[in-house]
């Protein structure tokens, strides 16, 4: 469905992703992990269109997506769920998720995809009227992820959903990644909870200071010697 | 139902009124309230959306300066010299406003552009003042042969002609408004002006979306200062470009309230009467007085009503009780208001 080939990228004279290759087939969940700067919420921008690489090539469903406009990617059919949630504080829940089928093609069907985001996260209909500002960060993060939704995309970037929440929280956002996962969306996961999220993958890559140090499924980085030993203390 | 007839009698009333025997002092103050009213509504379509712009007043002056400058020299009819001077006001947005979107300069930064841009436009009518008679201002000439009411070069010497066209350009004005309202720009805009970023990514060309409402307000702006030019029949620099004009702007769109339709009319009713009664009560006697007061009732109307008067009064109308806990069906706000 995705496939990065040889993608760099930056901000300025700042280089950040050095030849990165990525591949997400459909259905797949693929978590993104690596420490602090190792340029995983730099590699969603790429592949979400908000930053255009310096070299490589992104192919999304057959088609490069070279020289499209950020807006565009949405169309193409890629949602991304920013690191910080990124929500419309003072737009209430419901306006959020209007928000997030802006686009023409969302447009029509936006009262059937809002009761089925309701559906699936029905804590967001009761609090459809209140100002997103004032949500805790568990229910923002909810919110987040159903705006994403609403363009009904074909592949789902999350950039750090557990970032900032207690542990019990980070728990139920897992569970809820994972009932999209079972909806039959393609998601592209960026996680520092490593432990965790290899838990809900079927594949993972290890990102270092800007390129790929390691991939396989979930089950051979976690039974990796180098990743349970820098990663997981274990 | 019940609200259509209420503003069809509203109106109505205000279409008529001139048919009954108006004094003309008063006459020309509605005149000039419907003007700025226009002026501050357009401004107002884009200060909702936190692009605020203090150099408004460069549109209001390119646009009057270019139909009057076409019409004494040239003889072109303000019927073709209006367009002209609209498409210039755009082209002056668009040469400011694309660079300033596309590289995201917003806020603080974006205002301070606009400030500069009218000063820049008003110095250059002062140096151009072979064509438009530089800091002393210039006036259309008269049409000939002298007629008391001409259509072709817009000149009138019955005040309730231009009483009419400005009624129909206000309530235009108050209708786009209602456009914006109602469309799909209205949520893009006020998701841009939350976050850019986030507004991005949820598939809204953020660079286009403040253009379209920036050429909006800017061409309606230059509509307004030829309306301005055309009424008085006298143009001068600095009461139609610069800063003060462009600060006037921005007061009575923020006194009235920007982020209600009829908030700016609000704002030109009360700033216009205030100014015109305080100006009548102190005279000559204390010079300065009247503008030391209108100050001073600026800063406490921004301090103590942030969202304008109108802004103000709407919340206090529709001060609800707590809601209750359940999520039953409410009502969704007005979304004309």
């Amino acid at each position: 469905m995705l496939k990065l080939t040889d993608i760099s990228a930056g901000y300025g004279a700042f280089q950040a992703l050095w030849g990165i290759n990525l591949e997400v087939k459909t259905g797949e969940a693929v978590a993104v992990v690596g420490p602090n700067g190792a340029g995983k919420t730099t590699l969603l921008r790429v592949i979400s269109g908000q930053i255009a690489p310096i070299s490589g090539q992104i192919i999304f469903e057959e088609r490069n997506l070279k020289d499209l406009a950020p807006h565009q990617f949405v169309e193409e059919g890629i949602a991304h769920c920013p690191e910080n949630r990124r929500l419309f504080p003072k737009l209430t829940v419901e306006e959020n998720l209007k928000m997030g089928a802006f686009i023409p093609s969302a447009r029509n069907d936006y009262a059937n995809r809002l009761i089925w985001v309701y559906q699936l996260f029905p804590q967001m209909l009761e609090r459809r009227h209140q100002l997103a500002g004032t949500l805790s960060g568990g229910e923002q993060q909810m919110v987040a992820i159903g705006r994403a939704l609403m363009s009904k995309p074909k592949l789902l970037l999350l950039d750090e959903p557990s970032a900032g929440l207690a542990p019990v929280i980070v728990m139920h956002v897992f569970d809820l990644v994972r009932r999209i996962r079972e909806e039959g969306f393609t998601v592209l996961i960026v996680e520092q909870n490593i432990q965790q999220v290899l838990e809900l993958v079927d594949r993972a890559y290890l990102l270092e200071v800007g390129t790929v140090k390691l991939d396989g499924t979930a089950e051979e980085l976690k039974n990796n010697e180098f990743l349970r030993q820098a990663y997981m203390g274990l | 139902m019940k609200r259509y007839l209420l503003i069809a009698a509203a109106v109505s009333i205000l279409a008529l009124l001139p048919l009954f025997l108006v004094p003309v002092y008063y006459l020309h103050l509605l005149i000039l309230v419907l003007i700025w009213s226009f002026i501050g509504t357009s401004w107002s379509l884009m200060g909702k959306f936190g692009i605020v712009s203090l150099g408004h007043g460069a549109f209001l002056g390119i646009g009057v300066y270019a139909t009057t400058v076409l019409w004494n020299f040239q003889g072109l009819t303000p019927w073709i010299g209006i367009p002209i001077g609209i498409a210039l006001a755009l082209l002056l947005a668009l040469l400011i406003g694309y660079p300033a979107f596309r590289f995201r300069v917003v806020g603080h930064y974006f205002a301070l552009i606009t400030l500069a841009l009218g000063e820049v436009v008003r110095l250059s009518i002062i140096a151009a003042r072979n064509i438009t008679g530089g800091s002393l201002g210039m006036t259309p000439d008269r049409v000939q042969p002298p007629t008391d009411v001409s259509w072709y070069a817009l000149q009138f010497s019955d005040k309730r002609y231009f009483y009419v066209i400005a009624l129909l350009c206000w309530l235009g004005a108050l209708l786009i408004w209602r456009w914006v309202n109602r469309s799909m720009t209205r949520p893009a805009l006020e998701a841009i002006s939350e976050d850019e970023v986030a507004a991005a990514s949820m598939g809204i060309h953020v660079t286009s979306h403040k253009l379209r409402i920036t050429l909006l307000s800017a061409g309606m702006t230059a509509l307004g200062g030829i309306l301005l030019g055309l009424y008085n029949q006298y143009l001068n620099p600095s009461s139609l470009s610069g800063i003060s004009i462009s600060l006037e702007i921005v007061f009575l769109s923020i006194v009235g309230g920007m982020y209600s339709m009829l908030g700016p009319t609000i704002g030109a009713i009360i700033t216009i009467v205030f100014r015109e009664s305080l100006r009548t009560y102190f005279g000559v006697s204390l010079a300065g007085m009247s503008e030391s007061i209108y100050g001073l009732l600026l800063i406490v109307s921004i301090i103590f009503m942030p969202r304008g008067i109108y802004g103000a009064v709407e919340t206090w109308l529709k001060r609800e009780p707590p809601p209750s806990t359940s999520a039953g069906a409410d009502p969704d706000p007005d979304p004309s208001s």
